[in-house]
């Protein structure tokens, strides 16, 4: 079985990030995981990315409208806000998947700890920042090639054996798959899937791993086991993730960021940007008033 | 640190020249290049099919102009070479064909797509998909042993009875000639019909099928002046889809018309299409000139089919790109 | 209910069975033909037919050994002229091309398609065998090469374009660029349909009878090398179907038997195998 500890349900006073979601009927009770408090959300060991003014267009339509934000190493950085509202289009630019679509253009800077993406080679970009999808995408190959993806395109030395077993590991994945290692990812559940996907991309050892709602078409026991999953790997990798579930927000992030149609409204540590937020709109979006 | 606006475009983010070193090394412009290359190849073949088609004719073509389709005498011996018997035999091989295809190959594509449960439709429709795929020498094979006898004692004779008052069907009954070839074109080109018209009759929207039904339409009745009139344009594609086959059909044909060059009223008559004097004929042909005039026959086939086809392919797109709104 | 509804009515039941019977009558004409082939040919089906030459006429006993050899050596030629062209092509189209680009070469590729064979004949013939003043397997391998690469372009470039997007994405957030997720990935995932794509094609051009008439020619002997003219199954068919002789007549049936169960099974095969793959894949 995995090796995570059990979730347990508290009630609503302690929990990790010492969050109270407004009350209102629709948002519900945040879990708490087992494990010793973390460190203050302001952990200001750098900050991986600096974004400045970046503008993103597909065709003539401007889906991001000049975005500012500073993402801090080894946190989890959530992105929350309404469909459409550009909240994958602003992931997507992180690791420039955003030029696999034919008429986009991307305007401003991103540092990836001060050097600009723009110029790096994009094979090196995405080295070091890996990506996971919303929906499970394993190739049709072995669980073990699918792992071995990465390192063997980038000219992985040394056993591919030892860094496939290492990744599975980070995943949490390695008890339920070690002894099918050649069977095809095809035959796993999605949420073992998605899992592969992470240990996939946790193969190559990013610096950071930008995951766009990972979560969306899993089941809560998954979601949950993926949400540890994180944690655990906070210390090791920076984590921005896209969520549309704001209990996921609030439960799993240090910070979080608040997109309305393609403008970057607030961005507070998570507790703050939960319990008051600065701007009347974010209130309106976390209080289910829309969205 | 740069200045804040960079633009890239798709995955080509640089340009200029060092850029474009530095793109062939990552390997995606060679890989472009490469294959852009192999397609370049179909693309020459194909106009060098067109050219030498051309410049290889060009003796026939200077020497007969545009006579060469109206004169009906084909003597080699003599230097002397029209087109018309051939011409004449295509399209009168290929008119039967299509007489006799059309009515039984929309008929089928309509009972498999309207009248036939779902399940009997697919595994019909796939038996007929497997007849498209018989080779023509094999058609050639039952029409000279099986067919041409049965012409030659049973039908022929029959028709000859009943209906030979009209030119049609007078004069001695071989078995090989007209008739003979443009039966055996029928046979072949009928899948043809049936898959595409099937296909085009499926993608008819049901909106079309309920409004005819709500207002009290037999089954019928809701295919005859509903569905089809709706996938009409696709019905036609499919038909000069099948008569483009029709036209280059060589083997089956010339095992059964008879190989002879004569223009002749009577469908009972050997005759002659210009894929078979090809077939028959390449060979044995002496000299130059004789050589040119079957390959301008050739040419003349390439575009009668080219044409075909290319109205064809634009009523059939017609057909299923077209939404709900009608007419 | 009027007169007229009964009509309606009756009508209507009539063209059911009207078109009943016009389905009917087209597929039992496959029926007809496999009947046939067996009865007649099923007979001298024997070890002769693939081993011996054929024998001077008159004699009995002779075999297609050279016809069945001669196609195999045609068709290998026709397949390393065309699945490179073809399966590259269809990559092209699929991953690298550009609209207007991929416009015209779809274009050229259905015009080639719709070519009748006896003029693919005719253009392997100024091609090959007039410089080389003779009839070649090669000649024979050309045209039915050329004939092999529309039908490989197009199923290459269905089955590319099948593979989901997901896949690519994920190979290029490893940092794959682009051809190495276009071979590394997305060629794999439709590997098995291209394969049966290159199969259909073969098939489709083993019956083909026409082009090889003056590229290949025939032989009664054993073809050596690729420069001799090569007997082949379907141009051995109609040379003995064409001929006075009953031995002939008999022979010519055995091959078409053999001929047509070879492109059935293939045919069929292939539908088989897409048909799990698609139920298989997620």
């Amino acid at each position: 079985m995995a090796s995570l500890s059990p979730v347990r349900t508290v009630s609503t006073e302690s929990n990790r990030n010492n969050v109270s979601v407004k009350s209102n009927p629709s948002v519900g009770t945040p879990q708490r995981f087992s494990l010793p408090p973390k460190s203050s959300v302001a952990a200001d060991s750098g900050q991986r990315f600096k974004i400045s003014a970046l503008k993103v267009f597909y065709g003539p339509k401007e889906v991001l409208h000049g975005i500012n934000i500073n993402i801090s190493s080894n946190v989890v950085t959530a992105i929350i806000g309404p469909s459409g509202c550009g909240k994958s289009t602003l992931l997507r630019s992180l690791n420039r998947m955003t030029e696999t679509v034919r008429r986009a253009r991307m305007e401003g800077e991103v540092l990836l700890d001060g050097e600009n993406i723009m110029n790096m080679d994009v094979v090196r970009l995405r080295r070091r920042v890996g990506m996971v999808f919303q929906r499970p995408n394993p190739f049709p190959k072995s669980i073990f090639d699918n792992v071995a993806y990465g390192l063997r395109i980038n000219g992985h030395k040394g056993s591919l054996a030892a860094a496939v077993e290492h990744s599975l590991r980070r995943a949490a994945l390695w008890d339920e798959v070690k002894d099918q290692l050649h069977k095809s990812a095809y035959a796993l559940s999605g949420g073992q899937q998605q899992r592969l996907c992470i240990a996939r991309a946790l193969a190559v050892d990013p610096e950071v791993l930008l995951l766009d709602e990972p979560c969306s078409a899993l089941d809560p026991v998954t979601t949950a086991k993926i949400e540890e999953l994180l944690f655990q790997l906070k210390p090791s990798c920076t984590i921005v993730i896209v969520t549309h579930n704001m209990q996921q927000a609030a439960r799993a992030s240090d910070s979080t960021a608040f997109l309305l149609e393609g403008r970057l409204i607030e961005y507070q540590p998570t507790p703050k940007l939960f319990t008051t937020p600065s701007d009347p709109r974010t209130e309106a979006y976390i209080t289910g008033r829309f969205g | 640190m740069q200045a804040p606006t960079n633009v890239i475009e798709r995955a080509t983010l640089w340009h200029g020249p060092r850029a474009f070193f530095r793109r062939l090394r990552t390997g995606d412009e060679v890989a472009h290049i490469i294959t852009l290359i192999f397609a370049a190849v179909v693309v020459g073949i194909t106009a060098l099919l067109v050219y030498q088609l051309w410049i290889q004719s060009v003796l026939s073509r200077q020497k007969f102009g545009w006579a060469f389709f109206f004169t009906h005498v084909w003597d080699p011996l003599a230097g002397q070479f029209g087109a018309l018997p051939f011409l004449y035999g295509t399209l009168v091989t290929a008119a039967i064909g299509l007489c006799l295809a059309v009515p039984l190959g929309l008929g089928t594509a309509i009972f498999l797509s309207e009248f036939s449960p779902p399940r009997v439709s697919d595994s019909l429709a796939f038996l007929v998909d497997l007849l498209a795929a018989v080779p023509s020498v094999i058609y050639g094979l039952l029409g000279i042993f099986i067919m041409v006898p049965w012409l030659r004692t049973t039908v022929e004779p029959a028709l000859k009875s009943t209906l030979g008052f009209l030119p049609l069907f007078q004069g001695p009954t071989y078995g090989v000639g007209f008739l003979a070839a443009g039966l055996i074109l029928a046979v072949m080109v009928v899948p043809f019909i049936v898959s595409v018209s099937r296909e085009v009759l499926i993608a008819v929207p049901r909106e079309q099928r309920e409004a005819a039904l709500a207002l009290g339409a037999t089954r019928w009745e809701t295919i005859w002046k509903a569905v089809v009139p709706f996938a009409k344009s696709g019905i036609i594609g499919s038909v000069f889809l099948a008569l483009a086959r029709a036209l280059g059909e060589t083997m089956a044909v010339t095992m059964v018309i008879g190989n002879d060059p004569k223009v002749s009223a009577s469908l009972f008559a050997p005759g002659y299409s210009i894929a078979a004097v090809i077939a028959n004929e390449f060979t044995e042909a002496t000299g130059n000139l004789y050589l040119s005039a079957l390959i301008e026959l050739g040419l003349v086939l390439f575009v009668l089919t080219f044409v075909l086809n290319g109205l064809a392919r634009l009523l059939v797109l017609a057909t299923t790109t077209r939404g709900a709104a009608h007419e | 209910m009027s007169l007229r509804t009964y009509w309606r009515k009756f009508f209507n039941a009539f063209m059911f069975g009207l078109t009943a019977l016009f389905a009917a009558a087209t597929v039992s004409v496959l029926f007809v033909i496999l009947g046939y082939l067996v009865y007649h040919g099923g007979q001298n089906i024997n070890w002769n037919f693939f081993t011996k030459l054929p024998t001077p006429v008159g004699e009995r006993g002779g075999g297609m050994a050279n016809a069945v050899v001669g196609s195999a050596k045609l068709l290998l030629i026709a397949l390393l002229l065309g699945v490179p062209i073809g399966v590259l092509t269809g990559v092209y189209l699929a991953e690298f091309g550009g609209k207007t680009t991929s416009f015209f070469i779809r274009y050229t590729t259905d015009l080639l398609n719709g070519v009748p064979s006896i003029v693919i004949g005719i253009f392997a013939y100024t091609i090959v065998v007039l410089p080389m003043r003779h009839f070649s397997t090669l000649a024979g391998g050309f045209a039915l090469g050329v004939m092999m690469i529309p039908i490989t372009v197009r199923s290459t470039e269905q089955f590319l374009k099948a593979v989901p997007n997901p896949l690519r994405e994920g190979a290029m957030a490893l940092g794959a660029s682009k051809w190495k997720t276009t071979l590394t990935v997305v060629v794999p995932a439709a590997g098995s349909g291209i394969i049966t794509g290159i199969m259909l094609a073969l098939a489709r051009v083993a019956g083909e009878t026409a082009p090889l008439l003056f590229t290949a020619f025939s032989n009664r002997y054993w073809s050596a090398g690729w420069n001799e003219p090569i007997a082949s199954l379907p141009v051995m068919i109609y040379t003995y179907a064409i001929g006075p002789y009953a031995d002939w007549h008999e022979q010519a049936w055995s091959a078409g038997l053999v001929l047509l169960a070879l492109v059935l099974m293939v045919n069929v095969g292939t539908r088989l195998v897409l048909a799990r793959k698609v139920s298989v894949s997620r």
